[in-house]
Order: C-alpha cells, then structure tokens, then sequence
C-alpha cells in the first residue's frame, strides 16, 4: 500500500525547515526525551526477541531433563509412563494423532471455506454477504472451551449416524469400521476443528477474494466467461497464496488446539486403525488430561511433547512462508 | 466477419441515477468508430453497454436495443456470455491476467470453449501475437508472465487475447490513457490494421487520437453535471472535425470546454 | 430463395437455451422432497436427510443443466449450488452452536449465578456461580494487558518509525513466529519457569503465559494502524521543528488511537477465552481468591472445562458450564462489537 499518497489534507511542509535539526531528528537519539523514547520502543522489539529465545531454552532445558530419564524411546515408545522408576514414555501415539487430527480438520474445511468465501464475495446477494460476513468475523472469536463443551454434548450425539452410515457402507476399508461405541473418536475430533476453523479460514480468503481487482474479473468476462470460469481465471489464481496462508493459519489453531479435542476425545495412549473407534490423543489433549497426576517428571516429559510441538508449528509455518514465497513471480502485486 | 451494431433508444442507469439517455446511432462494420466528449458524459457506459459489461457493476440495467446483425443482445434469451464472445473488449488499463503465462493469456479466451490441441492452440496464440504486433517482442518469452512486460506491451498482449476467440466486434475503452505516446502510436497502428477484420470502437480523451484513427465519430455531451449524457452527434470523422452540424461540437473540440 | 429466410433459419449465436429462473429453487425443492422420502423409508436421521438432499441438488442441476444447457453453463450452475450448499452446510453447526449456548446458558444465568462462587457446592448439585471465575478472568486478563499492550504497542511503534536494519527485521521474523505459538506451549513455557524456582500454582502466572498469546497480536495490529498515518502527517510535523518523539505522541498514536484500541480489545477478547496456559499454571478454585498474586484461582474458561470434565455427568453442572459459556461469550462478543464501533467511530478520515 503507498501511504504517501493517502491523504492530500495534511499542511503543506513549512518551505524552509531546518535541515540539519530535522535530519538528527530523523535519526532519533540527539535530545534526552528522543532518547529515551527510542529506548522504550527498541527495548520492547528486543523484550519480545528475548521472550521467543527464553520460551526455546527453558522448553529444551526441561525436555532434555526429560528425554535423559526416559528409559523408552523418546520418538516410538507406545506408551506414557512418567511416573514409573525409570519413566518410559513416547510421542508417536500423540504424533499420529495430531496429525490425523489435523488432516481431517484441513479436509473438511479448506473446501468448504474457501467456498463460503466465494459465496460471500462472488455469489450472495449484497444485502445478505455483508450480515453474513459480519457474524462470521464474530464466529471466529467463539472461545475454545465453547466450542469444546457443543462439542462434547450436542455434536457428539448427532455423530452416531454418521458413524453407522459409515460403518455399513465404508467400514470394509478398515478406516470407516465401528463398534458401536461412544463416536469420541479422531473423526469427530476432526469434525470439530473443522467447525472451529472454518470461520478463521474463511474470513481470511474473504479478504484476500475481495481484493482481486475487478479490471482482472471484467477481463475474463470480456472474453465471454461464464461466473465461474471469472473464478477459475482470474478469482482463485489470484486469492492461491493468500488461501494458503489462510489454511496455514487454521492448520495452526487445529494443531495446537487443547480443550475442543480434550472435551470430546475419549483418550487412550495406543493407535486406532479405524477414524470411528475411541482412543489415541493429541500433544495439546494430552498435556491437558495427563497435567493433573502428573509429578515434577511427568510435566517434564510433557514439557518435551509441547517442545516437539512447537516445533511442528514452526515447520507448518515455514512452509507456508515458502509457498507463498514461490509464488510471488505470479502475484498479482505488480499488476 | 465484422458485424453492423445499430442501436436505438438506449438509456443506461446506475441504481436510480441515469447515466445515459436515449441514444441512437449505427456503427458500420470493417470502421474504426470514435466516442469523444467530456469527462462523466457517459461515453465509457455506453460502449460497456454495447456488450453487456455495464449489467457487472453493481445496480447497472439499460433499456433499448442494441441490435448486432439483426439480433437484440438485450432480447430474452440471450446469454450474456455468448454476447460478450462476439463482442470483444480492451480496458484503459492493461489487464493481462498476472498469474498467467503470456501463452496463457493469449489462449485463455480459447480454452473456455471447447479443447484444442496443442498445436492448434500454438498457431492460434502465434497468429493472434502477430495479429497484435507482439510476435516479435514476445516470441522468446512465451511461458514468462504477462505482468513483465512493458505497459504498451502488456496492452498489446491483451488485444490478442481479444482478438484470439475472432469476435465480431472489438470495443477499445480508452486503451492508450495509460501508455507513453510510443507504446500509444504503435496501437493506433495497430487499430488501422485490425479495421480490416473486425468492427471497432473506441472511447478516447483524445481528439488528435480519434481524428487519427477513426471513420466516424461520435460526440457525446451532458447539460449539467448530475444530468444523463446524451449523443450529440455522429459523422464522419472529417466532417465532425471540419465542420460540424453542432455548435456545441465545434465548441468542445476547438477546445472552448471540456 | 430471399437472403432473409436463410438468415432466419440459422441458428442464432447469441440465443441460447437456457434453464428458467426459478429452475434451481424447484431442482432444490425436488431434491428435498425425493431426500425425506428415501430418509424416512430406510428409516435415516435428519442430518443424513439434509446430505442426501444436498448430494441430489448438485447431481440434478448438472444432469438438467448440461442436457438443456450445455455443459459450461452447467459446470457454471455446479459451482453456484455448490458454493450455496458449502454455505448451508456450514452455518447448520455454527447456527446450533450459538443456539445451544444461549438456549442453555439462560437457564441458570441470574444474579445470584454472577455473585456467588462454588465454594461448598459439590459439582453435582445445582446452585453455586461464578463470582470467583470472573474475578480470576478479570484480574488474570486485565494483568495481562498491562504487560502486553504496552510492549506490543511499543515493539510495533519501533518498527514503523524506527525499524530498519537487522533487528527490525528479527523482530518482525519473530513476532511473526510468536502468533503461530499454541497456546498450551505458551503455558508450557511459563510452567517450566514456575518448576525451576518451584512456585505454586497462582494467578499472575497465567497472566504472563496470556501476555505472551497477547503480544504477537497487538504489534501486529499495531502496527497496521501506524502504517496508515500517511507520511505527510509526520514530515508536516517534524518540518516544524518538532522532536521526533512528540511527533509520534502527539500526531501520529493520536491519528491511529482508534485502530490501536480496536486491535487491543480485539487481543484482549481472544486471550480472555483461553483455556489452557490457565489450566497448567492458574490451576483453579472453587473459592474466591482475590489475589492474582499467591494460590489458585479460577477463571471463566477453566471454570467451564471443570465443569464439564469433573461432574461425571451431572446435569446441574453441565447447566452451570453452559451458563458461564454464555457469560464469556457475551464478554467475548460485547468487546468484539465495542472494538469495532471504535474502529468505524474513530476510523482515520483519509482526505478526499
């Protein structure tokens, strides 16, 4: 954005300032009270670079405490044993699930939010888009607990014919094959990130659809394009990186996402081969449920599962920073 | 392939504000035709009317007929779409689509109908490049994005891609506003060459511009600000320069307003 | 044979068939009546009603859409009924959501519910309130923003007038990498401080982690809103002499106060809902604790994980989470509408 050009209300510069005084101003850091204000700000930016260095070194140094003592298999052990002498415990049941987890939340919301976007900007009646947008911007304040607690008492029931449904006409893959248990399982957990997600997701594309600039939209339906060929040509290019950024943000939040999979989650420390059966966990799920019996060590091994964690966010982060990178060559910024 | 447009009481609104009111003209095919007139007097509305583009803005809706060959393009029935297929368009400001190769731009109209192959496809973009005086400048570069070319260039590009689907008609809404005045004289060029194929329409600012590239012109007018334009008149371009049957014609083009 | 007739018999260009307009509203109704009738003869739920109904719509409109009108205006009319169905399928849970919460939550939500704690109520019996949760929640928030709004604010104002060179941009790097941070890590981090120096469980403790949520957030809000103070502003101000530093607090955090204010309450709004750094360092309480300083403290978020989590069911607790939820969404919303009527009230008049 070129903020110079903003405004054309503000006083003109006075014809003769003084040079030398507004170029040691500029600098900053000439009179006591510059000074200081420079030190206020500049102390604050490194504050918050010491913050994100403490939150790496405290979180290896407990972990490494942890990871010493542990007589399993930090990566593969299947169990979480932190209170034995020696303690024996593994992130690869959490590993699994977050990801699974996560994949079913992406899934279902990408799609589904990259649509309701197009809905907003592209297909809605005007007087009905702005309401919408409105609420939606509202939905994605929702606290996650809420989110948790619908999930847990209203969501969970309504699962169960989803579930047999399922379990009739999917269940030989093994995925889709039920018991007929409680539907605490990885796909309702999915489900309700999904849910959770879809406003964050949505609103971003929203943004990044209605900044399409219509020269580009009133080119394709110059060239005689039907609605959705404008969204195919000049629409959803356009929105790609931004869409994926968006995803990467909602990836995130279903990620780290604690007290909607602890509330509706029936947790066990092993792998289910089927989405439909109860059991298995996430890192956030698990720090929650195992934090209160857990001794010094055990929250230290906990300490060491939300260290790996935070490192796969940090990857998922990364990598949408690349994407996006890539793509700039074709961005529209330049245009 | 050129087709004949004749137009006939047509009036163009904005929600409840009328832009522009009961004009009436016939463009004759294989002509370049020119709108001039002052800023806000319409001229632009009534070419997007011409196919169908003024609807896409927001409470845009127009009354009359547009008749291209005999055939209404506001009759029922009639698919926007295909009107917009046979009546091409170039925008004042180069709109290559930025996330598109400049092949890619050349065929992106080819692609919506139907599937060629590639060969076909290679010859269309090359005949349409050369049709367009880009060939040379892009042959090189085909894959690179439109969006690095140069303004003129990009403006270039998008005229083949309209010319690329053979409309019968191509309308220019002030294609040179945004270009140096070389880019600008290689597309007046350019206009007098594609004359041969297609109708043209051009809405331009400048007079010396239309007095250059035009058959005819037409010169649009509005009483007062808030007021719906309205066509003065229309005449070959000699005439209206030398001696129009309007005074406020002649005003406006030896520069007494405007 | 006249010209005119062969011009008549050729097919029109333009014309094409196409579908009426009421066509997708009775393709729409068609399908919901074929779904009910295949729902209630295998005997299905209302939801899968509504999927097969949505399946039938798009199937419908392609199949009569393609053969009446070709198969790209088909495709066109798929991707309209798909998009209107995404739509549909989606606001069905979000609707309920709110639903459920305002339904449920009124029923225990009065006065005495705001103004009591849960001190001697057994979770599974009815009665008590959440005197104490919002006390924990306000005084947890509330430190929070003190420590973070003004850092945040700061770090931001740092980078937009001062920022250049290498720390500016590590700064920009990590604050980018700070908003990606799970909550619970945040939690984590503070814990692992908390076990070094073996400390109890108390209510500044959750303030911190929240703080850290709360940062990212603000500088990057921040940090927006200064941006849009247009150039001119500052030059204008500093080309009469004025120092540095009383230029930005008297022109430029003056133009931007609204938008920083929003992007705070916006902040505030989502630290207030967090759940987990509370849970790992705040621990909760049942009884009032009025000292964010020394031992547990409940808060609104917690209170209704709790008492979901530890009623084994109890009816009357479940009651009592739905009616905090209600409070704290209320909360939640009411700071959210506040921060952007200031957005829209306080808005920069850009020229014209």
């Amino acid at each position: 954005m070129d903020i110079s050009t903003q405004t054309t209300d503000a006083p003109p510069p006075t014809p003769e300032p003084d040079v030398a005084r507004l170029k040691s101003n500029s600098r900053g850091a000439t009179r006591p009270g510059d000074r200081i204000f420079l030190g206020l700000s500049r102390g604050s930016g490194i504050l918050l670079l010491v913050v994100m260095a403490a939150i790496a070194v405290f979180l290896t140094y407990r972990a490494s405490l942890a990871i010493s003592k542990d007589h399993g298999n930090f990566l593969t052990t299947f169990e979480w044993n932190t209170n034995l002498t020696p303690p024996s415990f593994g992130i690869a049941v959490l590993a699994f699930g977050t990801i699974v987890s996560s994949i079913i939340a992406m899934a279902l919301a990408v799609p589904v939010a990259v649509a309701i976007a197009l809905f907003l900007t592209h297909y809605a009646p005007r007087k009905l888009s702005g309401p919408i947008a409105y609420v939606i911007d509202l939905l994605a304040a929702v606290p996650s607990i809420v989110y948790g607690l619908w999930g847990a008492l209203i969501l969970v029931p309504h699962m169960q014919g989803l579930y047999g449904w399922l379990n009739d006409y999917l269940g030989w893959t093994g995925i889709f094959s039920w018991d007929g248990g409680a539907p605490r399982a990885m796909l309702t957990v999915g489900i309700l990130l999904a849910i959770m997600i879809l406003p964050i997701i949505t609103n971003v594309s929203r943004e990044v659809f209605r900044q399409v600039p219509r020269m580009h939209e009133e080119a394709a339906l110059a060239l005689g394009a039907t609605r959705w060929e404008v969204v195919r040509m000049a629409v959803l290019p356009f929105g790609r990186s931004g869409v994926i950024s968006a995803s990467m943000l909602g990836l995130g939040r279903a990620l780290g996402e604690t007290m909607a999979v602890a509330t509706v989650l029936s947790p066990s420390y092993d792998i289910q081969a089927s989405l439909l059966d109860p059991g298995g966990g996430t890192f956030a799920q698990n720090i929650a449920s195992k934090f209160g019996e857990a001794t010094e060590q055990g929250r230290d091994a906990l300490i060491a599962s939300g260290l790996v964690l935070f490192v796969i966010t940090l990857l998922v982060n990364g990598a949408a920073r690349a994407i996006i990178a890539r793509r700039k060559e074709y961005s529209g910024a330049n245009a | 392939m050129a087709k004949r447009i004749d137009v006939s009481g047509l009036t163009a609104y904005y929600g409840s504000h009328k832009a522009i009111e009961d004009i009436s003209m016939t463009v004759e095919p294989r002509s370049v035709t020119a709108f001039i007139g002052p800023s806000g007097c319409g001229k632009s509305t009534f070419l997007r009317t011409l196919n169908r583009m003024h609807e896409v803005t927001p409470g845009g809706r127009v009354e009359g007929k547009v008749l291209l060959d005999d055939e209404d393009l506001y009759g029922t029935g009639v698919d926007p779409v295909s009107v917009r297929r046979e009546v091409g368009m170039v925008f004042q400001r180069p709109n290559p689509f930025p996330t598109m190769s400049i092949f890619e731009n050349v065929a992106a109209g080819l692609r919506l109908n139907g599937s060629y192959k590639k060969s076909e496809l290679s010859d269309i973009v090359e005949k349409s490049l050369k049709g367009a005086n880009l060939w040379n400048e892009v042959k090189d570069r085909l894959n690179k994005p439109g969006s690095g070319l140069s303004g003129g260039q990009q403006q270039r590009l998008c005229i083949a891609r309209a010319i690329a689907v053979e409309p019968k008609v191509l309308l220019m809404d002030e294609p040179c506003s945004a270009l140096d005045p070389i880019s600008t004289l290689a597309i007046e060029d350019l206009i007098g060459e594609l004359k041969e194929r297609f109708t043209i329409v051009i809405v331009t600012h400048n007079m010396q511009q239309a007095a250059r590239v035009s058959d005819r012109t037409a010169f649009f007018n509005l009483s007062a600000v808030g007021q719906p334009g309205r066509l003065i008149e229309i005449d070959d371009t000699e005439r209206i320069f030398s001696n129009p049957s309007v005074q406020a014609t002649e005003d406006y083009i030896s520069g007494r307003f405007g | 044979m006249s010209t005119a007739a062969v011009t008549d018999k050729r097919p029109s260009t333009l014309r094409a068939a196409s579908l009426p307009k009421w066509s997708p509203w009775a393709i729409a109704g068609g399908s919901i009546v074929l779904a009910i009738a295949i729902g209630l003869a295998g005997g299905l739920t209302k939801v899968q009603w509504g999927l097969i109904a949505a399946v039938l719509f798009i199937l419908g409109t392609y199949g009569i859409a393609a053969r009446v009108e070709g198969r790209r205006q088909a495709k066109d009319r798929v991707a309209t009924s798909l998009v209107w169905v995404a739509f549909l399928i989606a606001v069905v849970p979000l609707v309920s959501l709110v639903w459920v919460t305002i339904s449920r939550g009124v029923k225990v939500l009065n006065l005495y519910f705001l103004t009591h704690s849960m001190g001697v109520v057994a979770d599974s019996e009815p009665g008590g309130g959440i005197y104490h949760a919002i006390i924990g929640s306000l005084e947890q928030v509330g430190l929070a923003t003190l420590i973070g709004a003004p850092i945040g604010v700061m770090t931001a104002i740092y980078l937009v007038e001062y920022g250049r060179g290498r720390l500016a941009s590590a700064v920009t790097f990590f604050v980018d990498v700070m908003t990606g941070i799970p909550s619970i890590v945040a939690g984590l981090f503070i814990l692992s401080l908390m076990l070094i120096f073996k400390m109890q469980p108390f209510g500044f403790a959750g303030s911190l982690a929240l703080a850290i949520l709360m940062m990212p957030v603000v500088v990057r809000s921040t940090e927006e809103m200064l941006k849009l103070v247009p150039n001119e502003l500052r030059e204008a101000s500093l080309a009469l002499g004025v120092p540095k530093w009383r230029t930005i607090l008297k022109v430029v955090l003056p133009t931007s106060i609204g938008g920083i204010t929003t992007g705070i309450m916006l902040a505030i709004a989502r630290i207030a809902g967090e759940t987990a750094p509370v849970l790992l360092l705040v621990f909760g309480n049942p009884f009032i604790n009025n000292n964010p300083f020394e031992g547990a403290q409940a808060s609104l978020p917690l209170y209704i994980y709790q008492q979901y989590s530890q009623s084994a069911g109890a009816n009357a607790a479940y009651d009592r989470a739905w009616a905090a939820s209600l409070t704290l969404i209320a909360f939640v919303m009411i700071l959210n509408l506040v921060a952007r009527g200031i957005a829209r009230w306080k808005a920069p008049k850009t020229g014209r």
